[in-house]
């Protein structure tokens, strides 16, 4: 349950942090660290437009993309506070829930009969499928590191001691973010900022989107980060008491966002051909992770 | 006993009956008796699923010898899985051949295969005496190319019939080399003596055995790289043919792959290594070559394969399990593999019932054409999605339940012990995650191009939703499909059985589900998959709340500016998959046909994409031809000349008689060899 609400009030101010630091990186002052919440929340009071070659597909395709991240966040937990959802194998139902609402957002962009957005939605489809390979690997790692499969028992009982779990934190780490990066389609995969349509990849898919439905995918772009970040913390946060804990946890998601804000800033986005290799490459470094973890337990040498 | 009478009579009574009666009862006649069938079946087998046991020995004549007619739990849960299905495809297929009324005949011949398949599908289940399993096998075999070659006036069905016929065949060709190689061995036709067999050789040679029974049940099953087969029967029978032989023929190899496992005795380790890689090759080889399929019943097939792989991951690694004594497992693996056995043919026959009714509606299969069908077919849309979230196994539908045991097997076997276990492990985990992720793809396209955005081609009739006779069993197949998802709880305790005669085998303790607390977390997926749905409708609910007062415009999808009809902008199902084809293009074979824009008017672009079956070509096309070629320098033999063939013929006579002259001349010249 803490894990949940830590998680909704990170939501609320992550994507302010990254857009902070990509304002006061480029020179500029940038609005308050709250102002995407408030647009949304603006949103959510707007009315809307359809497009007439849309069925009812589009009208709920927000919906349940919104409920499949709400309850992937239910399954996180925090430190050694099981989520509101904990069972063994459950990070295999995290997978594949948010893919029910990768799913669901690509039939939504398909439903418009656009050309832009069967490009977004076929472009999605691919990079998220070549991420998840990563994912089921780092857990698979940490599932015969610890010998548990449910996120809570893997996050209580990992305990760093020697210089290649040191090192395998980091991979880890920097696993998650780059899975983040490519989920909620940021910069390296795909620039948020971009105006022509051809290049776009989430962004293009959500163009017909518009009022409530539109502020429930944004909304879900925040928590997406937020939970990913949670996941990051969990890493660090041990079973520390709380007044330890959260401000790790707010800490971890503070510096998560500012280093989203200077990729975003200094980076630029890869050519869209490129992307599958890069996307590649992550599964590799998860199976540098899986070695390691041979390593450690001595399977081999 | 008196069940056993009464089924035979039934159906031998309405297999006359069936020529003589009027077209619009035939039809009626055969859903009744299979119904009826169904029933009878079922309340012979549902005991034994709960913990009896049934045996009864026919005598048998001469030949035979005995005949024991045994029903375990394996054989009581595949009994139930083909009845379900069958009927559901008898309703369908009762208004789906409407359209075909006036072809009597063989309307006759269908309804006469219909009945046989069934009883043959039933017989391989609880026959345990070698010839007669192949002969119900070899009617299973005939009764389904009847079956495929309904509309045998098409070259290509014909074409893809005599393929299925063949390919079948060499089935049995192998399972009879088993059986025989058992016979000459024991002296017995009786299963049991397969026991005997395996117990009193070395393991390598019972390991060769089952390699033999593992191809034969493995070319029906369609694992890669004997599926050829399927890709081309699918498309070619009626809808509710593919729907049935995707949900229960290609199982029933499965069946012999689990019988002839629970008979042997071998080095088990090795054996689910072997199952495990052949099945994480062919679950990816088959989505792969899904994804690229504009035909929506090849690309239905192309994903039977992929299924096929996943159960077939899931046994690997019960075999594993039963190798290195390990309970979990074997609990894991098996009941996943089995329970995903029943999970596909449901959303599998649903996949195909609705491809049936896209067919009706527009005459066509392929996906390029269509558009835009939610509108005019909102119910077989529907049931398409939920079959569609089903197959790639999402939450809160019965595919993720299986997916969900393999993966906990997996993740659990990975803990263990031995290196090579582990990297196999590994391996099968990659490979089921991108079976997962490409599935993920193939269905969005399929979906999305098949029933969303506009209409990509004008019909020459306006596209009708299929009658209340073909929703109805659909309806009832996505409620079972909802059901799992919610109740796994309930399906896992009916396999209990299943799986102990595998657990039996290690000499586990029997209440092996409780031990593992598999039936809390099963319970769990329950409410979560309950959860997200009442998650789910309380926030359209606010939606609906928040939005009822404000807005709402109707305008034409943004265009970029442009304004005007953009039915030919929308995205197809070829650039759907471009980028994912660009990636693995070197790995498949795709022929492409490109015709470009030249000049000021260009007239007639045209880009065109068949996709190959690499396999198929490596092992089937290309040692034809060679053989073709081998053979076409013989043909001087065949001209036609009459004079010559009786020559042919007098020399064959002659050769014939010569023969023990020239054996002994031989004999001689050899041991004339030997003394110099």
């Amino acid at each position: 349950m803490i894990s949940l609400v830590l998680i909704l009030i990170a939501s609320l101010f992550f994507m302010g942090i990254i857009i902070r630091t990509k304002s006061i990186t480029s020179g500029r002052k940038g609005p308050g660290i709250f102002q995407p919440m408030k647009d949304i929340v603006r949103l959510w009071k707007k009315g809307a437009v359809y497009s007439e070659t849309t069925s009812f597909i589009f009208q709920i395709a927000p919906s349940i993309y919104f409920a499949s991240i709400l309850m992937a966040v239910l399954v996180i937990p925090f430190g050694s506070y099981g989520g509101v959802i904990s069972f063994n194998g459950d990070f295999v139902f995290f997978a594949y829930v948010l893919a029910l609402g990768k799913f669901f957002s690509i039939i939504g962009a398909l439903d418009t009969g656009s050309s832009f957005e069967g490009m977004g939605a076929s472009r999605e489809a691919l990079y998220s499928l070549l991420a998840e390979p990563a994912f089921f690997i780092l857990m698979g790692s940490f599932a015969l590191f610890t010998g548990h499969t449910s996120f809570v028992d893997i996050f209580t009982s990992l305990h760093f001691g020697t210089y290649i779990s040191y090192a395998l934190g980091i991979l880890a780490t920097f696993i998650l973010i780059m899975i983040a990066m490519i989920e909620n389609s940021r910069m390296p995969i795909d620039d948020p900022k971009t105006h022509l349509e051809l290049t776009m990849v989430h962004e293009v898919m959500i163009l017909d989107n518009s009022g409530f439905d539109l502020g429930l995918i944004l909304y879900g772009t925040h928590l997406k980060f937020a939970m990913y970040g949670a996941l990051i913390a969990n890493f660090f946060t041990d079973s520390f008491p709380f007044y330890i804990s959260i401000p790790i946890f707010l800490a971890v998601q503070f510096i998560f966002a500012i280093i989203v804000g200077m990729l975003e800033s200094f980076n630029a986005r890869f050519r869209m051909g490129n992307n599958a290799q890069f996307i590649f490459t992550l599964t590799s470094l998860s199976l540098l992770i899986f070695f390691g973890v041979l390593l450690i337990l001595k399977k081999i040498i | 006993m008196t069940i056993f009478l009464i089924y035979s009579i039934l159906v031998a009574l309405t297999l006359l009956l069936i020529p003589i009666v009027h077209v619009r009862l035939k039809g009626i006649i055969t859903l009744s008796v299979v119904f009826i069938n169904a029933i009878l079946s079922g309340i012979v087998v549902f005991p034994v699923l709960l913990g009896e046991n049934f045996e009864i020995i026919f005598s048998g004549t001469l030949i035979t010898g005995e005949i024991p007619i045994r029903i375990d739990a394996l054989s009581a849960w595949f009994i139930l899985i083909i009845n379900f299905t069958i009927v559901t495809g008898a309703i369908y297929g009762l208004n789906y051949m409407k359209t075909y009324k006036n072809q009597t005949a063989n309307i006759s011949i269908h309804c006469i295969a219909y009945l046989l398949m069934q009883m043959s599908l039933i017989g391989i289940c609880v026959i345990q005496n070698s010839l007669v399993f192949l002969f119900a096998w070899e009617t299973m075999a005939f009764s389904s190319f009847l079956l495929i070659i309904f509309e045998h006036h098409k070259h290509a069905t014909l074409k893809a019939g005599i393929n299925f016929l063949i390919q079948s065949h060499v089935s049995i060709l192998f399972l009879t080399v088993a059986f025989i190689w058992v016979y000459y061995r024991t002296d017995s036709y009786d299963f049991n003596s397969i026991i005997l067999f395996s117990e009193n050789y070395p393991t390598i040679i019972s390991f060769g055995l089952y390699l033999f029974f593992f191809i034969g049940f493995a070319i029906k099953a369609g694992f890669v790289p004997f599926h050829t087969w399927l890709p081309y029967a699918h498309p070619a029978s009626p809808s509710h043919i593919s729907g049935v032989m995707s949900g229960v023929i290609i199982k029933i190899g499965i069946f012999g792959i689990l019988r002839m496992l629970l008979l042997i005795h071998t080095d088990f380790t090795v054996l689910g290594s072997v199952i495990l890689i052949f099945s994480v090759i062919s679950g990816v080889y088959g989505v792969m070559l899904a994804i690229i399929q504009h035909n929506i019943k090849t690309l239905l097939a192309y994903h039977s394969i992929e299924n096929i792989g996943i159960i077939g991951i899931g046994i690997g690694l019960g075999t594993i399990g039963i190798g290195e004594s390990n309970s979990t497992l074997v609990l894991l693996g098996f009941g996943g593999g089995l329970l995903h056995v029943l999970n596909h043919s449901l959303f599998k026959s649903l996949l195909f019932y609705a491809a049936g009714n896209v067919y009706q509606a527009t005459h066509t299969l392929d996906i390029e054409k269509l558009g835009g069908l939610i509108k005019s077919m909102p119910h077989t849309a529907i049931l398409f999605l939920i079959a569609a979230l089903a197959i790639c196994g999402l939450p809160p539908f019965n595919g993720f339940v299986s997916e969900f045991l393999i993966y906990s097997g997996l993740f659990n076997g990975i803990e263990n012990k031995a290196l090579l276990n582990v990297f196999i492990f590994l391996f099968s985990i990659l490979g089921l995650v991108l079976i997962g992720g490409l599935a993920l793809l193939c269905f969005t396209k399929a979906f999305g191009i098949i029933f969303l955005g506009t209409a990509r081609h004008h019909f020459h009739d306006t596209v009708k939703e299929a009658e209340n006779g073909k929703l109805v069993p659909m309806y009832l197949i996505a409620l079972f499909i909802i059901t799992i998802g919610i109740f796994p709880q309930f399906f896992i305790h009916l396999l209990n059985k299943p799986i102990q005669l595998f657990t039996n085998k290690i000499n586990q303790p029997t209440e092996l589900i409780s031990t593992f607390q598999l039936y809390e977390t099963m319970q769990y997926i329950g409410l979560c998959a309950l959860g997200f749905m009442v998650l789910t409708l309380s926030i359209f609910w606010l939606r609906a709340k928040i939005t009822a007062k404000k807005s709402k415009i109707i305008a034409t999808t943004w265009g970029c500016g442009y304004t005007g009809n953009p039915e030919k902008m929308q995205y197809t199902a070829s650039s759907f998959i471009r980028s994912y084809r660009k990636l693995i293009e070197p790995l498949l074979l795709i022929k492409k046909h490109k015709i470009e824009l030249i000049g000021v008017f260009p007239k007639n672009g045209a880009h065109k994409t068949h996709p190959l079956d690499k396999m198929e070509e490596w092992l089937i096309t290309i040692p034809l031809k060679k053989l073709y070629f081998i053979f076409g320098k013989f043909r001087f033999i065949q001209n036609g000349n009459a004079q010559l063939y009786v020559l042919y013929g007098a020399i064959f006579i002659t050769l014939i008689i010569a023969a023990p002259f020239l054996y002994n001349a031989l004999l001689k010249l050899i041991e004339f060899i030997n003394l110099i």
